[in-house]
């Protein structure tokens, strides 16, 4: 614990950690080495559409460890988390519809073709600033950022917590949903954002930009993950522990809870708006819909199935769910649901610790050896 | 230019350079001093002009039926509870009423509260490091780092506590007598000046009760500590000077044994207890 003087770098000492970041390189390697080296029609091919599918589930896994950190690790259920997702996503959309330029359909230099078509004439200004991509990348990370900021400071002050605070995201979830489906808003209404073309100079539709995004998206969860995992180790994390068991005790102890839970609410909130503006130009449309109440629901229960408090549970679990998601929804679209609810009873009931708490029994089994050897491994 | 004059004078001490929290006055002896304390609750007086005295290093028993006003007592001394009248001293600088409960605890009066709660999920090294005296604000805590000097600080209280075999492990496995001293070594772990404890052997096992004498004995000298208890077998153990409180004033005091054979005590406290002893 001493040897690493400074605390970002911390998580790089810890096994689990390394073992994470080893299995994700690997894993985008992989992927990259199939897409780029292996000729189109071989069995190990793995196509752009594909790329761009594992680059959503990272998106989505990104987006899990942010609601891990806020639940796993302060008890903090948010379910609202889509709305920080959302905003991010917003954020990234109006920087992908700037650059549109004047190639819309009714072919306006400065207006999408959604203001047009409602006989706008000026950009509003708060549309102003986003054709920079330094701008708009900030802003994916500040929106998000100030609403939790507001949020969190109204709500932890007040010592709103526990199914009250639950309620509440889910509201201002609610709440930003409608907005965003008014046209006045001036976010394109219920189609929300798309026919993105460029980001960054590069087309969003050439299997090479995928590829881009998705390794992009990896890097982002990989330095998310380290951040995680060196708040979670420090001294802070140890504090959010203890809050998340003992509020009262915590704060008789001299810790200003309100302002600890505030600073890792506004982290969360900010890794969410990330995930969303990496999911955006992969996905190619950002509507109200990302700010669905279910939506949010439905991120936690991904942490839920992989193992909260663990990070990398959130990110199995995303990945997983994800996966089981476009296997069912495209063999038997009408049972999604029910399987979701299945999964989720089961994973309850037989597996409370999620994936991650039987990944981690195996491994202590293994390494105590008082487990009977596995069949596998007497084979061997 | 006096002015000027005035301000280069290097004896001269400003008000804004003297840190807040001043150390303990004590040398006019006591540490604690409440004097013609009073408070109602709804016409009820929970304590009614109430004058006590705990000398620097002392180990104080307070014993009492329930309803004498024990608790009250401490939560006027942390500053939960606002007396109508009288004064509260910590030393003979610190007017404990004109400050809140953060102000009390960083002065140093640490109080343990009948039910111990620690934190489950962290080990019990973990426990005593967050109760750890320090910059308690947001980036110190995230950037804080384990020095030899505080592993030893640690390392000591868990000798005091007798837990150092426990140290890596979840303070959730502990007994409820570990859980107990865990969390007097939470207290420990901030320096204070006088511990405040409430009922520390409720519910332990005799040898549990043993341990605990030995460890509250063995503090006092360096702290000043008050214990609250019922247990007359365990005040009997550790006291050298007990208080009987009685419908918030103070019945009695002196050694147990005086104590005992007063006969007020043994009217309102003593004697219900002997007679159920008898039986």
């Amino acid at each position: 614990m001493d040897s690493s003087r400074l605390w970002l770098l911390r998580p790089f000492g810890e096994r689990s950690t390394l073992i994470f970041l080893g299995v994700l390189l690997a894993a985008m390697t992989l992927v990259t080495l199939l897409h780029v080296a292996v000729p189109p029609g071989h069995p190990l091919y793995v196509s752009a559409y594909t790329v761009n599918l594992f680059g959503k589930y990272l998106s989505y896994a990104l987006l899990a460890v942010a609601v891990d950190l806020v639940w796993g690790y302060l008890g903090i259920l948010s379910l609202g988390h889509g709305a920080f997702f959302a905003l991010g996503g917003y954020a990234m959309g109006m920087y992908l519809m700037r650059q549109i330029g004047d190639r819309g359909v009714y072919g306006h230099p400065v207006l999408p073709d959604f203001m047009v078509f409602l006989n706008w004439d000026s950009l509003p200004w708060y549309w102003l600033g986003f054709d920079m991509a330094w701008f708009a990348f900030l802003m994916v990370l500040l929106v998000p950022g100030a609403l939790a900021l507001v949020f969190g400071f109204l709500a932890f002050r007040s010592r709103v917590t526990g199914v009250y605070l639950s309620i509440i995201t889910q509201a201002l979830t609610f709440a930003l949903m409608l907005a965003f489906f008014r046209n006045e808003m001036g976010f394109g209404g219920n189609n929300g954002l798309t026919d993105f073309r460029e980001i960054l100079g590069f087309n969003l539709r050439s299997s090479d930009t995928r590829l881009g995004l998705f390794l992009a998206t990896g890097v982002a969860l990989a330095l998310s993950y380290v951040l995680c995992r060196a708040i979670v180790t420090s001294k802070l994390g140890r504090v959010c522990v203890a809050t998340r068991d003992a509020e009262a005790r915590t704060r008789f102890l001299g810790y200003r809870v309100e302002r600890f839970q505030l600073f890792v609410f506004v982290v969360s909130a900010m890794l969410a708006g990330l995930a969303g503006a990496l999911y955006v130009p992969q996905v190619g449309i950002i509507n109200p819909s990302e700010f669905s109440p279910l939506f949010s629901i439905e991120i936690v229960l991904w942490v839920a199935l992989g193992g909260r408090a663990t990070l990398y549970g959130a990110v199995i679990g995303a990945i997983l769910v994800n996966y089981a998601k476009t296997v069912f929804t495209g063999a038997m679209p009408d049972a999604w649901l029910f399987a979701l609810g299945g999964l989720f009873v089961l994973v309850t009931v037989f597996l409370p610790k999620g994936v991650a708490g039987l990944l981690a029994l195996r491994l202590r089994r293994r390494r105590n050896g008082n487990g009977s050897p596995s069949v596998k491994e007497a084979a061997a | 230019m006096s002015i000027l004059r005035s301000l280069a004078h290097r004896d001269r001490v400003f008000d804004f350079l003297v840190p807040a929290a001043s150390p303990v006055d004590v040398r006019h002896g006591p540490i604690l001093y409440l004097e013609d304390v009073t408070v109602s609750f709804d016409g009820f007086k929970a304590i009614n002009n109430l004058n006590l005295t705990i000398d620097d290093g002392e180990l104080r028993c307070i014993i009492g039926p329930n309803g004498a006003g024990k608790t009250t007592m401490m939560d006027i001394i942390t500053g939960k509870t606002r007396p109508d009248t009288g004064s509260v001293w910590f030393g003979s600088r610190h007017d404990l009423l004109s400050m809140n409960e953060p102000e009390i605890a960083s002065l140093g009066i640490g109080r343990k509260f009948q039910k111990p709660t620690v934190f489950e999920a962290l080990t019990v090294f973990e426990n005593l490091e967050l109760a750890m005296a320090a910059d308690k604000r947001i980036l110190p805590t995230l950037t804080a780092r384990m020095t030899g000097e505080i592993r030893d600080r640690i390392e000591e209280v868990l000798v005091a506590i007798g837990l150092t075999e426990m140290r890596g492990r979840p303070a959730g496995i502990l007994s409820h007598g570990q859980k107990q001293w865990l969390e007097i070594g939470m207290l420990l772990m901030q320096r204070p000046r006088l511990l405040l404890v409430d009922e520390p052997v409720a519910g332990m096992t005799e040898q549990e009760m043993e341990r605990t004498a030995e460890l509250l004995t063995g503090l006092a000298g360096k702290q000043s500590v008050v214990v609250v208890e019922h247990d007359m077998g365990f005040v009997r153990s550790i006291a050298r000077k007990v208080t009987v409180l009685h419908q918030g004033s103070v019945l009695a005091e002196g050694s147990m044994d005086q104590v005992a054979s007063d006969p007020r005590v043994v009217e309102v406290y003593l004697g219900a207890e002997a007679e159920e002893e008898t039986v």
